[in-house]
């Protein structure tokens, strides 16, 4: 006999406190990031050597810009789904794994956002 | 054990066992999965980097393409490249295993075998475009 609630049962979670999001959106951001992977390392090759002025005017045509903003935002977020794994794998005690994750998801948040500030200053006023 | 419960416990070998046993390809593979992770993870620092200085104007932007010239740079460039093909390479095995393809334990280590040898020709590729004159065609 089971001695879970049927909420309990139904949202099909358990000591983990969370159910496959985790899994689910590794999975998203790792196959979203096959292009974007793809794209990133043509448009690198791309740059080799290029000055100043020709990186800037690459990366301020709205196309390049929109898919380095993806490429950097779902990188980020891809990596803390990653190292969140890692953390549970190796760090006992859960005071110090919030304090693991508040470190990476700030990490991740203010590289994205100064990312984000670069991307917009290269890209000029609209 | 109950009766004496002054006895130190004697070490025992936790597993894997890393240290003494031959590594599977499947493990290290997955291993370096993880390394691969966490290298790029550092290496978001560079891409930020890169962006910041591509925003701060021409000497700011100079100054990290020196940077990225030296022998250094280049060894770190390499890294991140390499990480960055290794992971993708590998990270679309591991998809695959998650749609319930090539389990195999044959089918398992050749697609191991080619993720490695993969990576290092897409990453050594890569590099001698680079260095051949290939790249550079966005300018």
């Amino acid at each position: 006999m089971s001695l879970e609630t049927p909420l309990h049962k139904v949202r099909g979670m358990g000591s983990s406190h969370s159910g496959v999001i985790h899994f689910w959106r590794q999975r998203v951001t790792a196959a979203a990031l096959i292009p974007l992977s793809i794209w990133f390392g043509i448009s690198a090759l791309g740059l080799v050597g290029a000055h100043e002025a020709a990186t800037l005017s690459f990366l301020s045509q709205p196309l390049n810009a929109i898919l380095m903003a993806a490429f950097a935002i779902i990188l980020l977020y891809h990596m803390v789904l990653g190292l969140q794994v890692v953390v549970d794998d190796y760090v006992s005690g859960n005071a110090q794994k919030v304090f693991l994750m508040l470190v990476m998801r700030g990490f991740a948040i203010a590289a994205g956002a100064t990312s984000i500030f670069a991307l917009l200053r290269i890209a000029g006023p609209l | 054990m109950a009766d004496t419960p002054h006895q130190v416990p004697r070490a025992r070998p936790l597993s894997p066992h890393t240290t003494i046993y031959r590594w599977p390809l499947t493990m290290a593979t997955s291993i370096v999965h993880r390394a691969t992770g966490l290298a790029l993870s550092a290496g978001t620092v560079l891409l930020c980097w890169w962006l910041v200085a591509i925003a701060s104007g021409p000497e700011t932007f100079n100054e990290f393409v020196s940077l990225a010239s030296t022998p250094l740079g280049e060894v770190v460039l390499f890294g991140f490249v390499w990480s960055l093909a290794y992971h993708l390479l590998n990270g679309i095995r591991h998809l695959a295993w998650d749609l319930g393809y090539g389990f195999a334990v044959p089918t398992a280590n050749l697609s191991g075998m080619l993720v490695i040898a993969g990576s290092i020709l897409l990453a050594a590729g890569l590099f001698a475009l680079a260095y051949l004159g290939h790249g550079g065609y966005y300018q």
